[in-house]
């Protein structure tokens, strides 16, 4: 019972939200907090900030965690299976579908078509990320690290391992005490 | 079953999802230069479409490219070797660390750190963009990339449109309408 509730609790963010784990993360506080109760807003607002500071998507990280404290172990498999699990398996068949007919003329240029607006998608995501930035640290601090890192990622070809490892030692050092 | 190439899908996967910083979106540049650059099992146009239906469709981005990407290049294997290195350590990580990460929550510190990421993301997320502009220009032309691309960015950024109708509507044009040179009543494959 407990695990059929983690699962339509996982499995309608998944199938309705669009863009992304983080676009689905109201919905799962809905079923999480509001229907099922298993989470206070507080705790689950907790979680949240627990989970941005770490690396990796969130949505698997709130499913695996809230699954485990729900239903062990057991909680968390159905959790993550219940999140991941459906968009995928469509991805699956309609991909293939398409790799299938991938020398038609028709697809050749279907996926010709697709690719501005993919690059511009991109574009909207690297903005807010800017965005993010500029609210948290300032234009100044937003400038340097962006032309940093372009010059140490483009210029230099340095592994972003090694970039992002210097940015979270340069915020650590130096974001963490006036912003 | 192929023990190194599933070792790299691992790998692969792991690094993506342990530097990705600001959820699954943020991992989709590190898994470009993983799958595309380093690894090659895929090129431009093909990561592409994976985006495009991986966008098209709801549920989180991140699992969506490692179970498919995974399942591509290992099959079933790979598909739950990719998730396996996308979700479990970072799970893991929340579920251990929960109590010491709780204590340095309002850290700001921490929240430095993170903070730092966001610009570095930002520009690799702008760099792929750049690319996949460019590559489109060679494919369809000047004209036409342009088109779309500021047709996009209104729906995208002004109208609130969901990427999901552009790319729906995309995706039906292109396979239904008649290529040019295809005579009338001729097969489509």
């Amino acid at each position: 019972m407990i695990y059929w509730e983690l699962f339509l609790a996982f499995f309608i963010p998944g199938i309705v939200g669009y863009g992304g784990g983080p676009a689905s993360i109201p919905l799962i506080q809905t079923e999480v907090v509001n229907r099922y109760g298993w989470l206070t807003v507080e705790e689950f607002g907790e979680l949240l900030a627990i989970g941005n500071a770490l690396p990796g998507p969130i949505a698997t990280k709130m499913a695996g965690y809230i699954g485990y404290e729900v239903g062990g172990v057991m909680g968390a498999s159905v959790a993550l299976f219940a999140t991941v699990a459906p968009s995928l398996v469509i991805m699956i068949f309609l991909l293939g579908i398409l790799y299938k007919f991938k020398d038609s003329p028709r697809v050749k240029r279907m996926t010709a078509l697709i690719k501005p607006t993919i690059a511009i998608l991109l574009g909207v995501l690297a903005f807010q990320f800017f965005d993010t930035s500029v609210v948290n640290t300032g234009w100044l601090q937003t400038g340097f690290l962006i032309i940093i890192s372009w010059l140490l990622l483009e210029k230099w070809k340095v592994h972003p391992a090694f970039v992002i490892a210097g940015a979270l030692l340069y915020g650590g050092l130096f974001l963490g005490h006036g912003a | 079953m192929d023990i190194s190439l599933q070792r790299d899908l691992f790998i692969a996967f792991f690094r993506s999802g342990m530097l990705g910083y600001g959820g699954g979106p943020a991992t989709i540049p590190l898994v470009h230069k993983e799958v595309v650059e380093r690894f090659k099992w895929m090129n431009d146009q093909e990561f592409a479409d994976v985006l495009a239906l991986g966008n098209a469709l709801p549920g989180p981005i991140a699992t969506k490219m490692a179970g498919y990407i995974g399942y591509r290049v290992g099959g079933w294997v790979g598909l739950i070797n990719g998730l396996i290195a996308t979700v479990l350590p970072t799970v893991l990580l929340m579920i251990g660390l929960i109590g010491l990460l709780s204590s340095y929550r309002d850290s700001r510190i921490v929240a430095g750190m993170t903070a730092a990421v966001a610009p570095v993301v930002g520009v690799m997320l702008f760099v792929l963009t750049v690319q996949f502009l460019k590559q489109s220009k060679k494919g369809i032309g000047l004209l036409i990339t342009l088109a779309l691309s500021i047709v996009s960015l209104i729906a995208y950024q002004f109208l609130n449109i969901h990427p999901a109708i552009v790319i729906g509507i995309l995706i039906a044009y292109g396979l239904l309408a008649r290529p040019k040179g295809e005579k009338k009543g001729e097969a489509s494959s």
